[in-house]
């Protein structure tokens, strides 16, 4: 009775749908301890690894004496090279087509890198046997400098001596990996030969970590009986970790289970796979027994996957008005000993051709070389899609430096350049179909809810106190419009290591009305237990709190290619509205049946179909779901059930719009963010309280990156911030406070029209704090300073300028 | 970041205490907060086969305001010293500085005992001990003696205390009603040690100044104090800068740490005078 007195606004507001902003189903147990992560997981017997690591950058191991740490009390075995060489798994295949020693195979090429894998009964044994192992080096020379490694005699892989092919295209010197070119090279150089005003700066985006709460870590057990390998690991892209450990292994897939409990936080830290997931599989397939590996911070920060480390040489060209005409960037890309690089095989350096970014720039060329040195590999997707915002980075800094040229205000160069709403879906210079936007309606919406005019005059003002002598703060206005490039990806052109980049959803009704979908993805935190259940609810009519979400089991769940990129709701989330459509299709049959009409006689309303034209003859969702368990239909086979796997037709390009208001003291070089304004237009948006929780986590990544956070190495090749005590994680007395907005521009190709956002913020905070730096001090002549802009740097550009007394 | 192993003794006086330690020599170590040994010993830079926790002993424990000085043991915890009201109104520079030390956690069981003792350049409590002329009673087989914070740090990690004593109270002597005080820091983030740090008291015809991570021991400058008490703030901040030594690491080449630590020391010498004579800004 009660749910015929509800109105349709009300019955959907029952359902906690799309638009709803649902308190996470998640965090029940993880605010009250009750998650279980990797290093929760005990098993019967279980052992534990722990890795020796070489202290040099570049030497040659002349030996490894593991004598004395067999004697160790609890230590079972090392592990080295030479005996996982007759399993032919020394070495395994990167996902950028290289390969990478498992264990040091002659030689090391980071500070680090993994020498030789003790397994002990705990983890104390262990960590006793790594310093009872004995390795004598003999140290070679160093290079860290991409630039210097290009030019230098040494040669860091002797593996690939006489390759001059590589996995992406001719090779030009035995430190170089790959040319990487798009783009009209010729037009390029023509128009900016014949341009008004053409702006060149090099630009550093410097190497950091994404530094996951949780570090990397796995149990591997291998069942002697039935030949089944489970391995339970912090792993983003479950599946195909579970794909790439058959095929290097040689285990049948079906014997292997991968399964990703909870996970505290990936960032793409945890997409690759790393030298500890295959000694402790090995170790477990030796003694028969679990073994657990799990990354101390150091560990994590210094040997698994670096982020960003590209130096991005840019020319921009444009009319005396200020209007574009061409874009050319060279980059050189610091990808360490390696190329462990995890971009989608066609992209070795990812999407960075989305380098041309919000505006229309007719003409544009861009060429990216890698390089090894003797740093970690890694070069990961921190907090973005692929390269995204080393692209976002480089065309944000290039439009102010084009504003200096041009001594024009640096909002206005960019309105008179964006892409115009008209213009969508818009092909960019560099190869990119953008599917939607509507840049000029979030830019002013930005700038009118700072006030932007106001800060300017306050600018203005407070520059004239400056050199007055009343103060020595400076004042800088930060701004970015960025695009993003997210939803990987069309299998046309996405794949890892072969496999396409679609995405899965399974739902399944259950008698009472209830349901469970399992998906491809696995959640890090994103919340796609809370997310995902609110998708069905729209589209299938049943309350989000009766559905379960499962990730993350590859005995379970579909295949997909996982979460990182920003590709779940893009990707997955299609999926599972596709599912869910597909489910409701055979709903709408099996009501019309019960209703006795034509099935185009019912029409759907919120959580039933309705026979058109009489509002009181229907079947609920909950109905059908019952008599889908019967003989709803005659001949019609039972249950409510579906699967999808989703194929986008395009990515999907988010963007926004972010202003940030930051004091400098130009003595000490200290900073306080005083406004922080996040315009992002994420499409339609699921859940606004999750939307603006994932804008706050980025922005606050990207403050750390633009404000302090860098992977340093001195010119040995020692890391100098392998602690979080140099290495820049805010707490919550730095994090600046935030104030959030949206537009909503829909996907057009995307079945329920989202975008996706994890990673805007990221992509977008890291130029916009670093343009707030560079806008203080603009009056003064600067016109480029690398990040990260810690209190040294940022005293160094006021020393520089003179502005010391 | 896994230690090595050791034996955990926690003796309930001194004297047990004492013992341990003249039984293991340099194999044994005392430990408080553990907040820079603890880390040590994760490194595996400190092996020690015997730790000995002091937090049994209730000699080491206690804030007793007298007439002309205030004592404190050695293990009075950062947040003790912050949440302590007669000591605030007796010695409020304490509270400037305390609270300025990494986070409540770490203040929950940071000990003064542990800061001042271990020779750590980066702390900030054996800076503001010799600014405030503090006093270290310690405690060892041959009995007991009293150190004054001046003479007590030789370089990183070398104190006068020697390996068998152990250092069981601070004492303070009260400034004069109307010193005017300031901690001033600079710090890459809370948690962090001072890029640079200055402690200042000032009052009629008298100043004191000491410096925080600036060389490898804490800097206290007699010239600067005897020119800061003159009337010559500039002649305090060039006589303290001349006594400084920093080394470059990631929070700075050592020009940048020389110019920050003057800013530093101006900034505590002007909201010392502020507060001189009853101002409290």
């Amino acid at each position: 009775m009660k749910d015929e007195v509800q109105t349709p606004e009300e019955r959907s507001a029952g359902l906690k749908g799309m638009g709803c902003s649902r308190k996470r189903v998640e965090d029940v147990r993880f605010t009250q301890g009750k998650g279980n992560y990797v290093d929760d997981i005990k098993l019967p017997g279980m052992l534990f690894g722990d890795f020796v690591r070489s202290p040099y950058a570049h030497a040659k191991v002349v030996s490894i004496n593991t004598e004395e740490a067999l004697k160790v009390p609890g230590v079972l075995a090392v592990l080295t090279a030479a005996d996982l060489e007759p399993l032919g798994l020394h070495w395994m295949p990167t996902l950028a087509g290289d390969k990478q020693m498992v264990l040091a195979d002659g030689k090391v090429l980071f500070q680090g890198q993994e020498v030789a894998y003790v397994v002990a009964t705990d983890r104390y044994a262990a960590a006793d046997g790594v310093e009872a192992v004995e390795v004598e080096y003999e140290d070679l020379p160093v290079l860290t400098d991409p630039f210097e490694a290009l030019q230098s005699d040494v040669v860091l892989r002797e593996d690939l001596a006489g390759q001059t092919e590589g996995a992406h295209g001719p090779r030009k010197h035995h430190n170089h990996i790959f040319t990487w070119e798009q783009g009209d090279k010729e037009a390029t150089e023509a128009v900016l030969s014949e341009a008004d005003v053409v702006a060149e700066e090099m630009v550093y985006y410097h190497r950091t970590h994404p530094c996951p709460l949780e570090t990397c870590g796995c149990v591997a057990s291998m069942d002697k009986v039935t030949g089944k390998l489970t391995l339970h690991g912090t792993f983003q892209a479950p599946h195909a970790i579970r794909t790439v450990v058959s095929l290097i292994s040689g285990i049948a897939e079906h014997n292997i289970r991968v399964i990703s409990p909870d996970i505290g936080g990936g960032f793409g830290n945890k997409v690759g796979a790393y030298s500890g997931y295959v000694c402790s599989v090995v170790a477990s397939i030796v003694t028969g027994k679990p073994v657990k590996w799990v990354e101390d911070r150091m560990d994590n920060l210094m040997s698994t996957a670096f982020a960003r480390d590209y130096w991005m040489q840019g020319k921009i060209a444009a009319t005396k008005e200020g209007k574009i005409t061409g874009l050319w960037c060279h980059t050189t890309a610091d990808h360490g000993g390696f190329d462990a690089c995890a971009d989608p095989t066609k992209f070795p350096a990812g999407f960075m051709n989305i380098c041309t970014g919000s505006y229309d720039i007719p003409t544009a060329y861009l060429s990216v070389d890698g390089v090894y040195t003797n740093k970690a590999p890694g070069g990961v997707a921190y907090r973005c899609s692929f390269r995204v915002t080393e692209a976002a980075y480089f065309i944000e800094r290039m439009i102010e430096v084009l504003a200096i040229k041009l001594n024009m205000d640096a909002a206005e160069l960019r309105r008179i350049n964006f892409i115009r709403k008209d213009q969508f879906p818009y092909q960019s210079a560099l190869g990119w179909e953008y599917d939607s936007g509507d840049y000029h309606t979030a830019w002013d919406k930005a700038l009118a809810a700072v006030g932007y005019d106001d800060l300017r005059k306050e600018q203005a003002q407070r520059l004239e106190d400056f050199k007055a002598g009343k103060t020595r703060k400076l004042m800088g206005i930060g701004l970015t419009h960025f695009t993003e490039i997210v939803g990987a990806g069309p299998v046309k052109n996405c794949d890892i290591l072969g496999l396409g980049m679609f995405d899965s959803c399974e739902i399944r009704i259950h008698p009472t009305g209830s349901a469970i979908a399992r998906l491809g993805t696995i959640s890090q935190g994103q919340g796609h237990a809370t997310t995902f259940a609110q998708i069905i609810a729209s589209e299938i009519g049943l309350p989000a709190d009766d559905i379960t979400l499962e990730e993350g089991d590859t005995d379970t769940a579909p295949y997909g290619l996982g979460t990182y990129g920003s590709r779940s709701t893009p990707v997955a989330g299609a999926a599972t509205a596709m599912a869910a459509r597909k489910i409701r299709a055979k709903a709408q049959m099996i009501a019309a049946y019960l209703l006795e009409v034509h099935d185009g006689d019912v029409e759907w309303d919120v959580d039933r179909f309705v026979v058109k034209g009489d509002e009181s003859r229907f079947k609920t969702m909950k109905e059908i779901a019952f008599a889908s368990y019967n003989q709803a239909i005659p001949g019609l086979e039972p249950g409510l059930e579906a699967v999808s796997y989703y194929d986008p037709p395009n990515m999907t390009y988010p963007f926004g719009a972010y202003i940030c208001v930051m004091e400098i003291d130009v003595d000490t070089g200290e900073h306080e963010v005083r406004k922080f304004y996040a315009l992002d237009d994420c499409g339609t948006r699921i859940n606004p309280m999750i939307i603006e929780g994932q804008v706050h986590g980025g922005a606050t990544e990207g403050y750390a990156i633009a404000m302090g956070q860098e992977i340093a190495y001195d010119d040995m090749g020692n890391h100098k911030s392998a602690t979080l005590m140099d290495f820049f994680l805010p707490t919550s007395w730095e994090t600046p406070t935030y104030q959030t907005d949206h537009t909503v521009t829909p996907s057009p190709h995307h079945p329920i029209g989202a975008k996706g956002v994890g990673e805007s913020p990221n992509v977008g905070s890291v130029p916009c704090f670093s343009n707030a730096v560079h806008d203080a001090f603009r009056p003064f002549g600067l016109t480029q300073s690398h990040m990260p802009h810690d209190h040294w740097r940022v005293w160094k550009i006021a020393r520089d300028l003179g502005l010391h007394r | 970041m896994i230690p090595a192993g050791f034996d955990y003794h926690r003796p309930a006086d001194l004297s047990a205490a004492i013992g341990v330690l003249q039984e293991h020599g340099d194999e044994a170590r005392v430990i408080a907060g553990g907040h820079s040994l603890v880390p040590m010993m994760k490194l595996r830079m400190a092996v020690l086969s015997h730790l000995v926790d002091l937090r049994d002993i209730p000699d080491l424990r206690g804030i007793e305001i007298g007439s002309d000085s205030v004592s404190m043991g050695a293990m009075v915890t950062q947040h003790e010293l912050i949440s302590h009201e007669g000591l605030a109104q007796a010695v409020p520079l304490l509270r400037e500085a305390a609270l300025q030390i990494a986070d409540p956690q770490v203040r929950y069981l940071g000990t003064l005992g542990g800061n001042v003792a271990n020779g750590d350049p980066g702390n900030d409590m054996p800076g503001l001990m010799q600014c405030l002329d503090a006093t270290y009673r310690v405690t060892g087989p041959e009995g007991t003696r009293d150190i004054r914070a001046r003479d007590f740090y030789e370089s990183a990690y070398f104190t006068a205390r020697a390996d068998d004593e152990i250092l069981t109270r601070i004492t303070v002597p009260l400034p004069a009603t109307g010193t005017g005080y300031a901690y001033e820091k600079q710090k890459r983030k809370i948690g962090d040690y001072a890029t640079a740090a200055a402690a200042v008291l000032v009052g009629e015809g008298f100043a004191s100044i000491a410096m925080t991570n600036l060389a490898d021991v804490p800097v206290w400058s007699a010239e600067a104090g005897a020119a800061l008490a003159a009337g010559d703030r500039e002649g305090a901040v060039k006589a303290a800068l001349a006594a400084i030594d920093p080394q470059e690491d990631m929070r700075g080449p050592v020009e940048f740490k020389t110019h920050v630590a003057g800013v530093v020391l101006r900034r505590a010498i002007d909201r010392a005078l502020a507060r001189v004579a009853g101002g409290n800004s």
